[in-house]
């Protein structure tokens, strides 16, 4: 069996009196896209920035990479941060450069490349989220919010990373620009063989591209597996989740969309 | 061109058969690589013309900018095709062939005379629209005072007192050092010249003065304009960013009266109190220095101060307060309202908040000076 990428273990996150994780466990295996879905509250933010060294945790031990996360600065760490993007949910652009001269910053970090080889490459990318050429000499203050998820995931994307965290990546965008973007995180997926770290709280993107999907409560993962397995799931919290109107809804246009609209589930 | 050599990265191979019609790559392509691969293909693709065969069975991994290399080298070449490609490279290759749009270029900047021309000539513009915008929000200020007044809302006295801690209260320690200091700075230097005349005890005239009239309450100004007109341009500028203030609009609250009337009222009303703090602190200094220096004791130190400080100096000093107060306030706040856009511009507009407060209080003092001088107060 392969080595999980994301390995947490024990992970516990307090704030004063306010216990976010307690004993957490999670691994997340190469090439799969894991969904990370919970109440408002729950701390799925608060557990990626664990993982990707941005909080250090209060106890347990984290690997990214078979590289080691907590107990020092991961985030001084180039082998980690060469090899992950990560696109935060405001999209955290730099507010002082244009959307071309975001993309490039990680290239510029980590490469020595040819001026037009970097601007090819930031060329590339902006089209590959489906931004237009115009977009490029724009700030991030020029964009409308999905226009700036886009760029943010350009900029995510500039060092083909092995491993990518997104947090929320539809929220705020219309539901055509959502599933455009799920098609996107899903081709990219595939033909980059990348590994997804994925918060989210759209039923419809766990449907349509996670490979897997674990649920947060009571400061654990109490549950992770396909949404189908999950819809049989018994927690109070995931029940009313999968099969809610929303769910039930979100799950009939996946099955609808595999052609197998006669499956009932949940 | 990249000036110094790649990390090594051994994984890299290209090859050229003789008659220069395929090309072959071997081993890993990507970003690592890219910079080494871009000199080398062009090195020896230089000289070549026309299609290529692009041997790619050798190839063990590849990424995008791989990719984007290989695809650069079948656009510019027309006819060229891949041999043996791995259904991944070929996925690769269509996928950044997808993306192939050059991005728009930003224009292009001006010539350096008319682009500081240009810049002189908005520089000019933006003072005088900065000036009338100014006059238009002290009026919006009134208007709203007036409305606020007339509709029987009243003044938010706790917006005013919160206020009143974060400008007054928590701006003592640091004014009243700045005008200790000041004192005995005036006085030491005073005495050095005054000591060529015999006349040190003339430094008791300085001192009192100078603090009352002028000194304790200009640079009581200066510390109020640097600490709170940035900061009140900072805290509105952030709101206006976070829609803060449309929201208030929407419910029907206007911004003026919630946020720009308890800033202004606190300062008018704390104004005099820190500047007459500041003008005894500065006293203090003057005083002890004398006494340690020159041998003045503090009673008669006193004695002498009331004998030369008329009581008018004191009113003109106080009597500038509340307008300075006035002026620092409403300077920060319009600077938050004119704040849009991004981060960045809450900083630009905190930095010219201050720089414009501290001017327009140097100038109104010059002001005050002219105009109390002319009434005859000496």
């Amino acid at each position: 069996m392969a080595e999980p990428v994301i390995r947490v273990r024990g992970l516990v996150n307090r704030f004063g009196a306010q216990t976010v994780h307690d004993g957490l466990d999670l691994d997340v295996m190469p090439g799969e896209i894991l969904g990370v879905v919970g109440g408002s509250g729950t701390g799925k933010s608060v557990l990626m920035r664990s993982i990707i060294g941005l909080q250090p945790p209060t106890e347990g031990e984290i690997h990214v990479l078979g590289r080691q996360v907590t107990g020092h600065d991961a985030t001084q760490d180039p082998e980690l941060t060469r090899q992950w993007g990560v696109l935060f949910q405001g999209g955290a652009l730099f507010s002082g450069l244009t959307v071309a001269e975001n993309v490039q910053v990680p290239l510029k970090e980590y490469f020595r490349l040819s001026d037009t080889l970097m601007e090819e490459i930031a060329a590339y990318k902006v089209a590959m989220v489906g931004l237009p050429p115009e977009a490029g000499p724009k700030y991030p203050s020029e964009l409308s919010g999905g226009m700036r998820k886009r760029a943010a995931l350009a900029r995510a994307l500039s060092l083909d990373p092995k491993l990518l965290f997104l947090d929320e990546p539809t929220a705020g965008l219309d539901p055509i620009s959502a599933d455009g973007f799920d098609t996107l995180i899903r081709t990219l997926a595939q033909t980059l063989q990348l590994t997804v770290f994925l918060i989210t709280h759209d039923l419809d993107t766990l449907n349509a591209i996670c490979d897997r999907v674990a649920v947060i409560a009571d400061r654990k993962i109490i549950a992770s597996g396909t949404v189908a397995e999950l819809t049989r799931f018994d927690h109070p919290w995931v029940r009313e989740y999968f099969g809610g109107p929303r769910g039930r809804a979100a799950a009939r246009a996946r099955d609808v969309a595999h052609g197998g609209g006669l499956v009932e589930v949940g | 061109m990249p000036d110094s050599p790649q990390p090594e990265s051994p994984g890299f191979h290209l090859s050229l058969d003789q008659d220069a019609r395929r090309l072959s790559l071997a081993g890993r392509l990507g970003i690592a690589e890219a910079g080494r691969a871009e000199t080398e293909l062009a090195a020896a693709l230089g000289s070549v013309a026309g299609a290529l065969e692009i041997d790619l069975s050798g190839l063990e991994r590849l990424d995008t900018v791989g990719a984007w290399l290989i695809h650069r080298t079948l656009r510019d070449r027309p006819g060229s095709e891949l041999v043996a490609p791995s259904p991944q490279a070929k996925l690769l290759i269509a996928e950044v062939a997808a993306a192939d749009r050059p991005l728009a270029q930003a224009e292009p900047p001006l010539p350096f005379v008319v682009r500081e021309l240009d810049r002189l000539g908005l520089y000019i513009i933006t003072f005088c629209q900065t000036l009338i915008a100014g006059l238009g929000f002290i009026g919006l200020t009134i208007v709203s005072a007036w409305q606020a007044a007339k509709s029987g809302r009243g003044v938010r006295w706790r917006a005013v007192t919160v206020q009143m801690e974060q400008v007054g209260v928590n701006a003592l320690g640091i004014v009243g050092l700045m005008s200790f200091l000041i004192g005995i700075v005036l006085a030491q230097q005073g005495a050095v010249q005054l000591r060529q005349f015999g006349a040190e005890v003339f430094v008791i005239n300085l001192v009192g003065r100078a603090t009352f009239r002028e000194l304790g309450i200009l640079l009581t100004a200066i510390m109020v304009a640097g600490r709170s007109a940035s900061a009140f341009a900072a805290q509105i500028g952030s709101m206006k960013l976070a829609e803060e203030v449309d929201a208030m609009r929407t419910i029907g609250l206007d911004p003026v009266e919630m946020l720009v009337l308890p800033r202004v009222i606190a300062l008018v009303l704390m104004m005099p109190l820190l500047a007459f703090y500041a003008s005894i602190l500065a006293i203090v200094g003057g005083g002890l220095f004398a006494w340690a220096d020159l041998g003045i004791p503090p009673a008669t130190f006193a004695q002498r101060l009331r004998e030369v400080v008329p009581m008018s100096d004191f009113w003109i000093g106080l009597s500038k307060a509340p307008v300075f107060g006035a002026i620092i306030a409403i300077i920060g706040c319009h600077q938050g309202f004119m704040v849009s856009g991004n981060a960045e511009s809450v900083g630009q507009r905190t930095t010219l908040a201050v720089v414009q407060a501290i001017f327009i209080v140097i100038v109104l003092d010059a002001v005050f000076a002219v105009f109390y001088t002319a009434l005859g107060f000496n």
